[in-house]
């Protein structure tokens, strides 16, 4: 277990379903399904899938924004949720003699005191802010909430130097967050996000709603800052391109489920899983003498729907290795050598 | 510098393609410190109440309800401390109280003040609009009555807003069963008859009030103006915490209400901090629109009899007692009631007027 030991954020089949009324019926959405996965300190993981497949939910599940349902979340060595359910070495659930789960010792810490140490940089850097409040309010509020200062001075200090830390003119610590652009707008959500000199941030889709070559700024700036602080990034987006650059492993997910987690290089090299070579497949390319000649694996049917989730593996209505074994039950997540996790049967 | 795109050297005289070759090194200066701050000219930094109010203010009817609404309040406060009469005494003169004064015209004087006009040379503040059956000097009766019809709608207007936003606040941010208990409440009250709840609340308070009141300074205002106080804090109140719920529903989906909890702020201050800033126009608008509404509701429960006690009157009591002289004094129904609708008017016109100048949806 040297592995976990070193893990800053660990995470044990995280579940997160929320409650849909169907009529009179009460069902679940699965969005996030029985997901592990672990963060070195200083590392970056990329989140990868396509919309709706529950990444954000991840993000902020994992940031206890929302209550999750089931799982484990260890952060920096210590338990902040967990639901109580285990599982045996093949990550099957252990039931009791009555057929129910057994539910060991639960843990659902107050989140206030991590909340310095983990933080998040939201998609949309219009709504992230509040646009009653000045800039300096906005990058000043969590340095209020965890008193992080002596007097008013060193507060302002503060600030300026977190605005100068992301690029930002200091002089405009008086302006609204309307006056700014939205590379600049998102600067200012990320220096919120460091002000209180966090260990690990969320960036939920913190590029994805800039042009492109704003992103290649900020996502600079993302690693500057890793190499300056030494932060850990759980980097959610849905361009694979970005991923690859930033990150230094990736996970892919499908409907909820990890498919395949590898480094980086590794994943865009030698992706295993079918539904990561879909996904690789569907990468435009800036050369077109290239594009023409690659092919694209082109997956028939929709997403199902998270509400009726295929039984066994959720890719399996759209994957052409699908077989009954498929469809009895959800594949495992299994080594494939060298850190390269893939959960499928047949590849 | 050749700043219109025209000008320039043209390869061929049709072509928009510019001719290089005939611009030397001088033409491709790196601009100067000087020069680039020039380009980083911002909008000048306004803060959201500054820009709102420089909107209201280009907005002609609610300026025009503004000076209107000026006017009238500048006239009840000063009037009384200039008028040498008073609400509630017959007109008096030189001592004695002049009881043949009553029900004079405008700009008419008693028989007793032409006397004493006369006699003393000195010249007595006119009867602006006459005096009413009992003598007493109508003008500043209409004064002070308005001073009670406007201090009812927006002592109202503050109960309702109050009420309704911890209620509304509370309900919205919490939501669940939280919410589906508060606002079941809310409906229940909806449903019930405004009017009869009122006459009937009204009637009941009055009694029950009196002996409360007795001695402190509210009995001047009587039981019956403590009760209709009580009676729009009791019901009105279910619209606003109605619209300040829907605005906390729709605002604390917002991500940078997720920002602030992710941040570890505490749901009280994120509600006083984030959200309700966020709902302030509309908070801003429903209270000026519910002004008006009060004084209409105040205005006909005096006609009903139910409103201020005598001698205090509003100007529904007014407009009522007005009715029993309407064919001989006309001019006694038509003040109070022109009043009540310049004042119902320009709070109407000027609540619309906030609205489209702070609701930033419409922007």
């Amino acid at each position: 277990m040297s592995e976990s030991e070193k893990s800053l954020l660990k995470v044990e089949h995280l579940k997160q379903y929320f409650p849909v009324q169907n009529g009179f019926k009460k069902t679940y959405l699965k969005a996030v399904d029985d997901i592990s996965f672990a963060i070195k300190p200083g590392e970056t993981l990329g989140l990868v899938g396509e919309s709706g497949c529950g990444k954000t939910t991840v993000g902020r599940t994992l940031l206890r924004l929302y209550e999750p349902t089931g799982g484990k979340i260890t952060f920096d060595g210590e338990v902040l949720f967990d639901s109580g359910e285990q599982y045996d070495e093949n990550g099957h659930l252990i039931l009791g003699a009555d057929g129910k789960p057994v539910i060991g010792n639960k843990v659902n810490k107050n989140m206030l005191p991590y909340r310095k140490e983990m933080q998040m940089v939201f998609q949309d850097p219009y709504s992230s802010l509040d646009p009653r409040m000045t800039v300096e309010d906005i990058i000043g509020e969590p340095l209020d909430v965890h008193k992080l200062y002596k007097n008013k001075a060193e507060r302002r200090e503060k600030i300026l130097s977190l605005m100068e830390l992301v690029g930002l003119n200091a002089e405009h610590a008086m302006r609204y967050a309307h006056e700014f652009s939205g590379g600049q707008r998102q600067r200012i959500g990320i220096a919120r996000a460091l002000a209180v000199n966090p260990k690990f941030i969320v960036c939920d889709e913190a590029v994805s709603a800039l042009d492109v070559s704003i992103q290649a700024q900020v996502v600079n700036m993302f690693e500057e800052l890793q190499e300056k602080l030494g932060v850990a990034y759980l980097f959610i987006a849905h361009d694979l391109l970005v991923v690859h650059h930033i990150s230094d492993r990736i996970a892919v997910m499908y409907l909820g489920h990890m498919m395949e987690v590898a480094e980086s290089d590794e994943l865009n090299n030698n992706p295993i899983h079918p539904y990561t070579l879909s996904l690789l497949s569907a990468v435009p390319i800036p050369d077109p003498e290239t594009a023409r000649k690659s092919k694209r694996i082109i997956l028939e049917g929709d997403v199902p729907s998270p509400l009726r989730m295929p039984t066994g593996c959720p890719f399996r209505t759209r994957c052409r290795y699908a077989t009954e074994q498929c469809a009895a039950e959800m594949p495992p997540l299994t080594d494939r050598g060298n850190g390269h996790m893939v959960a499928c049967w047949n590849k | 510098m050749q700043n219109n795109t025209s000008d320039l050297p043209k390869k061929n005289l049709l072509s928009a393609q510019v001719d290089l070759s005939k611009f030397n090194a001088d033409d491709f200066r790196l601009a100067t410190d000087d020069e680039k701050k020039q380009q980083d000219v911002m909008g000048e930094s306004t803060t959201f109440f500054k820009d709102g109010m420089r909107r209201l203010m280009k907005n002609p009817l609610a300026v025009g309800s503004l000076i209107v609404l000026f006017l009238i309040i500048a006239g009840i406060v000063i009037i009384p401390k200039v008028c040498p009469y008073t609400y509630s005494q017959i007109v008096t003169v030189n001592g004695t109280r002049d009881k043949r004064a009553n029900n004079l015209a405008p700009f008419e004087y008693s028989k007793l003040e032409t006397q004493y006009m006369q006699k003393s040379g000195e010249k007595l503040f006119p009867h602006i609009l006459g005096t009413d059956s009992l003598g007493r000097d109508y003008f500043i009766r209409v004064v002070y009555g308005t001073r009670v019809s406007l201090s009812v709608g927006v002592v109202a207007a503050i109960m309702v807003l109050i009420i309704g936003l911890i209620y509304g606040s509370v309900a919205g941010y919490f939501g669940g069963t939280v919410d589906l208990v508060m606002m079941r409440i809310v409906d229940i009250i909806y449903s019930l008859p405004d009017m009869l709840i009122i006459i009937l609340l009204s009637v009941v308070l009055n009694e029950r009030i009196t002996p409360y009141i007795e001695g402190t300074a509210l009995a001047k205002l009587g039981a019956n103006m403590i009760s209709m106080f009580l009676v729009f804090g009791l019901l009105y109140w279910v619209s606003m915490a109605r619209l300040i719920r829907g605005q906390i529903l729709s605002i604390k989906n917002n991500e940078y209400v997720l920002a602030a909890r992710c941040i570890g702020t505490s749901n009280v201050k994120i509600l006083l901090r984030h959200i309700i800033p966020n709902c302030l126009s509309v908070i801003i608008i429903t209270t000026a629109l519910q002004v008006p509404s009060a004084i209409f509701t105040e205005s006909y429960l005096s006609f009903l009899g139910l409103g201020v006690s005598a001698p205090l009157t509003s100007l529904g009591s007014l407009a009522n007692s007005a009715r029993e002289g309407l064919q001989s004094y006309p001019h006694r129904l038509i003040v109070p009631a022109v009043l009540i609708c310049l004042i119902v008017l320009a709070l109407n016109l000027l609540g619309d007027g906030l609205r489209d100048a702070f609701d930033s949806k419409l922007n």
